[in-house]
């Protein structure tokens, strides 16, 4: 069956598929629909949703209007998002695929040097990691890729430790492949499956690390972000709920997208949960 | 009940397989009877729905599997319209089954003895103590050693054949009047699968049961059956005594298969082979140490203990040995996949043992490698065009070259050249083994080592898969090592014979010598386990 048609028999995936073509569709045109500054005022302070047109889920208390907010914090979220999992993926696909191919003592070392990582609380340590290198996306992007690297290195070391002593590894070897020609060709497109599933799971956890870090005023000050919306509005939980809850639903709607499109790749691409839902 | 009933009578039995499958039905139309205190052999290929129709009979299809026609009747009555719950009562209690993997079907957290007590305890068997007396006894009599001592232990700690015969006490608990065997014997090494008929015939003619013994090899059914039914495709064509079976077979299928059994070649159409000394091995070892934590010692496994013998060019040299001799481990030496502790491996001349990888690896085109497992040994993710051209690539021959030597060598081992473009996973067993065979001789080798490499087939594609490894070394002139378990496999295609047993060549010679006048003990017990030994496959089909 075709892989498309497997995704497809999830229900929740393709609902999560829809959601996050809007963010992204959002996201891309963001521009178009605002093409002013979020940062600018617009409109009165404080404006309540669905009164003005202008302004449909109203405006903060220095008159900024909250849809552009949301609409370019889709851009920054989804920018970090990726980014951050594509250098954690890299990383962690990198030190798993040397560690778990050619084992020995040179795994040890770099698994202990894994765990080192595993054992600060990853959010503590992208606070400590921003803080010292002063807010910027850049900063950001690297923090969230450092705390997150570390399942990926143990999940891709455990899929090459399987797949090294496989037959047609074993041919590679016989036939006179080199390893790294091994390890990219032969193993990594095998292992492939849990790595693309795995990373689109981190890229919601990423998110959420940017937002918090965000609430925390640790974002960057030079963009929108939902995090900061959130931060921003905190003080006036009851005098302005609307500031708040518009980009948290953003939150919410965005990582459980991904979730779902997470857990709908998952069950396309593993052939063992095949057949589990009737 | 009518007393005159057949024990089992299976009539006409229709199980469609779900849409979208190659064929309509897994089983189609199949009627066989199994009477009292007899043993029915079920044999034939895989796909064939031998195996389904005893889960049919065990209630024991997955839900998208069901009959659409025909009955299972036992003792007059039919098992298909039973409800779930008078099913349980008869599993069991009037039919019991025996897997081919007894590891997998016991429970490894639970004693053995509470196992075994657990099935009549479900069925409402006796008390404490009378179950305890039971256990015991059926320990004892299906052979365990000191059933005492082995009630308390842990499945892991048992060989395979023990637990197979646990299974066999579990089944015989309550006494069933059917017993049903799902190739109990596949995974298990020669002696100890003699042993286990053995034992499967002796309860069979002491409780007078009805045994269904499911097979895909001729050879045990030669040794084990009353009445033979003969499966191909989900119908069965043909059924009858074992004697006119398998000695005047009449379905061409049947008359196929018996023809495909692995039998010795007639000792005088082989010239001995007398070509230069290939390869020489000389006092080669490897030892595992398995274990051994901090405070542990590691255990120590002699997997190869002074190994050393000569092949010569155009030479097929069969290593022949149960699990655990250290068959495998020498062939992985030979072609550097592990290291030896000690020992010279001469090829053509040059000791490799002592050489790096990297300095190794400019000679690895010579020697090459058929696996056993046709479907683990292709990378599924690759075409079968690049599998083939990999070996060509990595030693320097250029891309076209590589993809048109791809073409001559599917044409070589008999596949179509449209293969190239398609995937391993869309290939048979048997063709997938031809593949792996075209890659190892896409480096033209002068040496071959065949790990098992036919024993995943099935017997029909078995030979000719043997067929074509012959045929092609006496066309390239190629050495072999030809590893396997099989002694009749050997038989056919290696011009010498080496036995090891614990790390150890036990004995070495012709297939004459080894089998006609084995001198090791060893080796006479092997020979005496070998399966249908005393039918000859070709009379039959002369």
């Amino acid at each position: 069956m075709s892989f498309l048609r497997l995704f497809a028999r999830n229900k929740g995936a393709v609902i999560g598929l829809v959601i996050l073509g809007t963010v992204v569709a959002i996201a891309a045109a963001a521009p178009l629909l605002y093409p002013e500054d979020p940062w600018r005022s617009v409109g009165r302070p404080l404006l309540p949703p669905f009164e003005n047109l202008r302004f449909p889920l109203g405006t903060d208390m220095l008159g900024r209007d909250i849809a552009a907010g949301i609409a370019h914090g889709a851009r920054v979220s989804l920018l970090i998002g990726l980014v951050s999992t594509s250098v954690a993926v890299l990383i962690g696909v990198g030190l798993g695929a040397v560690a778990g191919f050619l084992g020995g003592r040179l795994d040890d070392l770099l698994m202990r040097f894994t765990e080192f990582f595993q054992t600060i609380p990853a959010f503590a340590m992208a606070i400590l990691l921003v803080a010292i290198f002063t807010p910027s996306i850049a900063s950001i992007i690297l923090a969230i890729a450092v705390v997150s690297w570390p399942p990926v290195a143990r999940l891709v070391r455990g899929e090459f430790l399987t797949l090294r002593s496989r037959e047609f590894v074993q041919a590679a070897v016989v036939i006179g492949q080199s390893g790294p020609r091994i390890m990219f060709s032969q193993i990594l497109p095998n292992a492939m499956s849990p790595i693309i599933v795995a990373g689109s799971l981190m890229v919601a956890t990423a998110i959420l690390t940017e937002s918090s870090l965000s609430f925390l005023g640790l974002g960057d000050r030079n963009m929108m972000s939902w995090g900061f919306m959130i931060g921003a509005a905190r003080t006036m939980l009851r005098d302005a709920w609307w500031m708040s809850v518009f980009p948290g639903l953003a939150i919410l709607l965005t990582v459980l997208a991904i979730n779902l499109v997470g857990e709908g790749l998952n069950d396309a691409m593993n052939p063992h949960l095949r057949g589990r839902r009737a | 009940m009518p007393t005159d009933a057949p024990l089992l009578q299976v009539e006409g039995l229709h199980i469609p397989l779900p849409g979208g499958s190659e064929r309509t039905y897994a089983v189609e139309d199949a009627s066989y009877t199994l009477a009292n205190g007899e043993i029915l052999c079920l044999v034939g290929e895989s796909g064939s729905g031998k195996s389904m129709t005893a889960n049919a009979i065990m209630g024991l299809l997955p839900e998208h599997l069901t009959p659409t026609r025909g009955r299972i009747l036992f003792r007059g009555r039919d098992l298909l319209t039973l409800s779930e719950a008078e099913l349980s009562r008869e599993r069991g209690r009037s039919i019991a089954m025996i897997f081919q993997e007894p590891l997998s079907a016991l429970n490894p957290l639970m004693r053995i003895g509470d196992q075994i007590a657990e099935v009549l305890e479900v069925h409402g068997e006796g008390d404490r103590a009378t179950r305890e007396r039971r256990v015991a006894e059926l320990l004892d009599f299906v052979g365990l050693p000191d059933p005492a001592l082995l009630r308390d232990a842990y499945p892991f700690r048992l060989s395979g054949g023990q637990r197979q015969r646990v299974m066999i006490a579990m089944a015989l608990a309550l006494e069933p009047a059917i017993l049903v065997a799902d190739e109990p014997t596949t995974a298990l090494d020669v002696t100890t699968q003699a042993q286990i008929l053995e034992l499967i015939r002796r309860i069979q003619r002491a409780k007078g049961m009805g045994v269904l013994f499911i097979t895909h090899d001729f050879g045990v059914v030669a040794d084990i059956a009353d009445r033979v039914a003969v499966m191909e495709k989900g119908r069965v064509v043909e059924q009858g005594r074992a004697a006119d079976v398998l000695d005047r077979p009449r379905h061409p299928y049947t008359r196929r298969l018996i023809a495909a059994v692995p039998h010795r070649e007639d000792a005088a159409t082989k010239a001995p082979p007398s070509g230069p000394s290939l390869l020489e091995v000389r006092n080669l070892s490897k030892t595992y140490r398995p274990g051994g934590g901090l405070f542990t010692r590691p255990r120590v496994v002699r997997a190869l203990d002074d190994v050393s013998f000569t092949l010569r060019r155009g030479e097929t040299l069969g290593v022949v040995g149960e699990s655990g001799s250290g068959k495998s481990t020498l062939g992985r030496c030979i072609l550097k996949l592990l290291s030896a502790d000690a020992g010279e491996i001469r090829f053509q001349g040059r000791d490799i043992v002592p050489l790096s990888p990297r300095q190794f690896r400019p000679l690895r085109r010579h020697l090459q490698m058929v696996f056993q497992d046709p479907f683990a040994s292709l990378n599924p993710r690759q075409t079968v065009g690049r599998i083939l051209s990999d070996g060509p690539r990595a030693n320097g021959v250029s891309a076209t070259a590589a993809v048109a030597r791809a073409r001559e060598l599917l044409e070589l081992v008999g596949l179509d050249a449209s293969a190239i473009d398609r995937y391993p996973g869309e290939f048979s067993g048997g063709q997938r083994q031809r593949i792996g065979i075209a890659r190892a001789l896409a480096l033209d080798p002068s040496l071959l080592v065949a790990d098992e490499s036919v024993s995943a087939l099935d017997v029909s594609v078995q030979a000719q898969v043997l067929e074509l490894l012959k045929e092609l070394q006496v066309r390239l002139d190629i050495g072999i090592i030809f590893i396997t378990h099989d002694l009749r496999v050997a038989a056919q295609i290696c011009d010498r014979i080496a036995v090891m047993q614990n790390g150890r060549i036990v004995e070495s010679g012709t297939p004459a010598q080894v089998f006609d006048a084995p001198e090791h003990a060893y080796t006479r017990r092997l020979v005496d386990a070998i399966p249908g030994l005393h039918w000859d496959p070709r009379a039959a089909v002369a």
